[in-house]
């Protein structure tokens, strides 16, 4: 699906990468644990996370993930953005917790770790 | 292609910049034609063991050394030390403190992850007076 179809099915809002919005994504990984990211993710293009430092931006950028969704209502600071910015990392925000965001997520056919 | 050498010189009290040297060394190789799997395992590699410098050793410096057959990075620290580097070495073992872990570290995943992504990993530790890090990703 395109972030711009993530923006509708989780009332999203964007941080920074408005002008990418029309990026395909097909899979992705829900996760507060970085070291998790790093050690588990494969392919995954999208990192849904309830945890706001620079260093999930860092994660993303290390794993080539495309797009950062953060969960239940949190906000990247302008460090963050900065960052993203730096590495066409698109920021989205919803108000959705976590459970919900990756279910809804995965009825629209997002999957996770080689397509499952 | 000629050899490249690369150094940093890393915060041991800014967390926020923990990483920045990773995400360097990452765009050399990709400008130098290294492909994304090799890209990736050293990637992950070097930025635990940064993070682990910043977190645990209060900085240091990160060499790396660029040849068409292998990338080896070395990270020196005058920190703590590791008493017992078969116990670090374990998976989810940690003396990480609270403020790190709220940071998404601190699981005692980064020596195995480094070691997962790495041919080579030699550590090297006395304690009072630092570590070496030696990482080696082969070009295969
Ligand atoms: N550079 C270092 N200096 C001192 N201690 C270290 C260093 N790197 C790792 N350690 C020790 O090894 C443990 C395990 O490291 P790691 O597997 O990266 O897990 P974590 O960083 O999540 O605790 C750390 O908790 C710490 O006690
Ligand atoms: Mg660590």
């Amino acid at each position: 699906m395109t972030i711009k179809e993530i923006l509708e099915t989780l009332d999203a809002e964007v941080f920074t990468g408005a002008d990418l919005l029309d990026r395909e994504i097909h899979t992705a990984c829900g996760s507060d644990l970085m070291s998790d990211v790093l050690a588990f993710v494969k392919e995954q293009a999208m990192l849904l996370t309830g945890l706001v430092n620079p260093q999930v931006i860092r994660t993303a950028e290390m794993m080539d993930m495309v797009c950062i969704l953060f969960v239940r209502g949190k906000k990247p600071t302008l460090d963050m953005i900065d960052l993203a910015n730096e590495n066409d990392i698109v920021l989205l925000g919803t108000p959705y917790e976590m459970f919900t965001a990756c279910g809804r997520l995965y009825s629209k056919g997002m999957r996770g770790r080689s397509g499952k | 292609m000629d050899p490249v050498k690369l150094h940093y010189d890393i915060s041991g009290t800014d967390f926020t910049t923990a990483g920045e040297a990773s995400g360097k060394i990452k765009k050399t190789l990709k400008s130098l034609g290294f492909s994304p799997a090799i890209i990736r395992n050293v990637t992950i590699a070097v930025y635990e063991a940064e993070i682990n410098m910043v977190v645990h050793a209060g900085g240091g410096e990160i060499d790396a050394y660029v040849s068409p057959e292998k990338i080896e990075v070395v990270l020196v620290d005058h920190g703590p030390g590791i008493p017992d580097i078969g116990l670090a070495m374990q998976e989810g073992w940690s003396t990480a403190p609270e403020n790190v872990r709220q940071l998404g570290f601190g699981a005692g995943m980064g020596l195995p992850n480094i070691k997962k992504y790495s041919d080579d990993l030699q550590i090297e530790s006395e304690v009072g007076k630092g570590t070496t890090i030696r990482i080696t990703v082969l070009n295969k």
